[in-house]
Parts: C-alpha cells; structure tokens; sequence
C-alpha cells in the first residue's frame, strides 16, 4: 500500500514536472526546422520542381482515386465537394464518433469503410498512400497546427514518452538524436530534428513515396529495436507529438527525403 | 498500373527549340538486391524510351540496371510542325506503356 502510494506521489510528480500539453512548446531548442533545410541544394530542387518530384505520381493518381466511384460507392468528391484543403495540418485528430485518435491514412480507411462501404487499404499501398499524398498535397505551404487537449491529452502523453524513452540495443530515445544531436553527422547523414511535416514523402532510399509510420519503423530498427506494425495506436500517438513538435513548420507532402 | 507524367508545351514557334519531360512510376529493381530473408529480388526494368514526333522518333533512351526508380527524362526537340508527341516505355518483358501530348506550331 505504501509502495503505492508512493508510485502515485512519483507520479504525481512527473506530471507536475512535464510541460501541459499545448502546440508549439515542443520545438527542439526553440529553433524549429524542417526536414527539407538539412537536404543537399540537388534534392532540395528536386522537391521544388513540381514536375520533377516523382511524389506527384502518387499525387495524380490520388486526385483520380479522390473522383472515382467503385462498386457503385459514393466517390470521396461526391461528399467532399470542396476539397480537403488544410485538413491534413490538423491531423492526428480525434474522431467524434469513435473517441479514437487518428491519422489521415486512418482517417481515409475510416471514411471507405463508414461512408462508402469499401474494405479499408493496406498500409503503405500505392492507393492509400496516393489518397494521403493528394489529401496532404492539399495542405501545402499551410503551418502544422495539432489539438492537444481534451481527448488528445493522453494519446499527446503517451506519443511523448515514446519520444522520450531509450530503447533498442543501441538504447537510443527519439530525443537523443533528433533533439539533442539534430545538426551533426551520423554516418553519411545530417540528423534532421525528426518532423514529419513532408510526410508521405518520396524517399530516395526507399525509392518510392512512403508513410511518416515507415518512416519511423526505420527509426525503430535503426536503434535495433523491433518496429511496431503499422497503425499500432502508439505510433499515432507519437505521429501526435511529432506533428505538436512540428507546429509552425509548413506541410511540404510530398516532400522528398533522403 | 503505371503513372506518366508528361510535360510538353501547348504551343511553340516554327524552329524553335522545345524541352520535353517525361517521367513514369516504375520500381527499376535491379536485380542485385536481396530481400529480408536473403533471396535475390528478379531484376525487373524498363530496358527502352523512344518520342515519336508525328511518328518519327526524336529520342530514344536504352536503360540499364544502375537507373533509379521511376526514371525522369528531359529533352529538347525542334519544333517543326504542329503534330503530336508519342511518349513510349518499354520493359525488359515487352510491356508498353505510352502516352501523348499535342504541339500546336505557330
């Protein structure tokens, strides 16, 4: 009993000791910047030429998807007449009628099952990921901008002590590379501070357009942790956190990465 | 399905030098990758590029393994007469894909 009641006075504690759950307090050393500024000038002008971004393959074939009509389902413009402009700076975001925090894959694999009566995507298909890519597209040049109260506070929470927590053989947390050592070299690369505001994102060493979930398995195994499955509720909540990092900077989706 | 993506300008003077840009959704593997579980992934790419001005190929292009995916071409052609651009890709097993733009000459 003592034992517990300590455990909920340490508790009580670290809550006081952690900063409330607000956007735009999480920036690393007050100086947030995107992903696309730690990029060579060559791959930064491919992300610029909107021609030359291969991201925008994923982007037209999302525009097709958005107007198509399968099965005799109701198309996404059909209800979205006006499109989805500034939409995917809010996401992760609560879901009304479920209570459930979600991100815009989960969010367009929720609108074909509820709406549309069509069997959700798979993660990382070229179809989910080119509806995400045209939504995000949508929401270029716009500034993240997350809910992290209310229902969000606890999914917030628990993204952040992801972030926070050492793991893997190498015993690495999210912080200690993406806040602490962002700007120095590791291996060939420059260590970005770990926004995923261009996200999904062409990158060149996948070769293909890819989801910030992806993104952050590779993350996980580069650390020798073992990755979680794709949409597990932890990642969403981390997506949270990293998006509440990320307040401020513009969607560049589909950026390119390296 | 492949995604094309085309660039070619709707009009242009008689003589004139005209850049074209073609770029096309295509994984190029390969073939000296290896999957998670060590087997050999089949090397699977596109092997020609040609344009077709009016039906007269204008450039063609042999790919080799060492091309990135989805392979980006830019070119310039003489613009001599209005007429249509053919854009075609073929891979290492005979599968085409194509589109086309037309020029208006002026």
């Amino acid at each position: 009993m003592i034992r517990l009641s300590l455990a909920l006075v340490f508790a009580a504690l670290l809550a006081a000791c952690s900063p409330a759950p607000t956007a735009g307090t999480d920036s690393p050393a007050g100086n947030v910047r995107s992903g696309y500024t730690f990029l060579t000038a060559e791959t930064q002008a491919m992300q610029d030429d909107s021609f030359a971004n291969p991201g925008f393959l994923w982007v037209d074939r999302g525009a097709a998807l958005f107007e198509a009509r399968l099965n005799h389902a109701p198309s996404c413009a059909s209800c979205h007449t006006t499109g989805l402009a500034g939409i995917a700076a809010t996401y992760p975001a609560i879901d009304e009628a479920s209570g459930d925090l979600l991100n815009l894959e989960g969010r367009i694999n929720q609108c074909r099952v509820r709406h549309q009566n069509l069997p959700a995507l798979d993660f990382e298909s070229d179809d989910l990921l080119a509806l995400t890519a045209f939504i995000a597209n949508q929401s270029a040049g716009m500034p993240v901008s997350v809910s992290t109260d209310g229902a969000a506070a606890p999914h917030y929470r628990n993204g952040r002590d992801y972030f926070f927590t050492r793991r893997g053989q190498f015993n690495l947390s999210c912080h200690q590379c993406h806040d602490k050592n962002a700007g120095k070299r590791l291996r060939g690369d420059t260590i970005s501070q770990g926004h995923g505001n261009g996200f999904p994102a062409y990158r060149l060493e996948w070769q293909t357009l890819g989801s910030l979930q992806r993104r952050i398995r590779d993350c996980d195994s580069g650390v020798r942790a073992e990755p979680k499955a794709f949409g597990d509720p932890t990642y969403i909540d981390l997506e949270l956190y990293l998006s509440s990092r990320a307040s401020g900077l513009d969607v560049e989706s589909p950026a390119i990465r390296r | 399905m492949a995604s094309i993506r085309l660039s070619v300008p709707k009009t242009a003077m008689k003589g004139e030098i005209i850049e074209l840009k073609a770029l096309i959704q295509h994984p190029m593997e390969s073939g000296y990758r290896r999957g998670s579980r060590g087997e050999q992934i089949p090397r699977n790419i596109i092997t020609r590029f040609e344009c077709l001005y009016d039906g007269e190929v204008v450039f063609s292009a042999d790919f080799h393994p060492a091309i990135a995916a989805d392979p980006f071409l830019t070119f310039y052609t003489r613009a001599v007469g209005s007429g249509t651009l053919a854009f075609r890709w073929t891979d290492q097993h005979g599968e085409m894909w194509s589109d086309s733009a037309t020029l208006t000459v002026t």
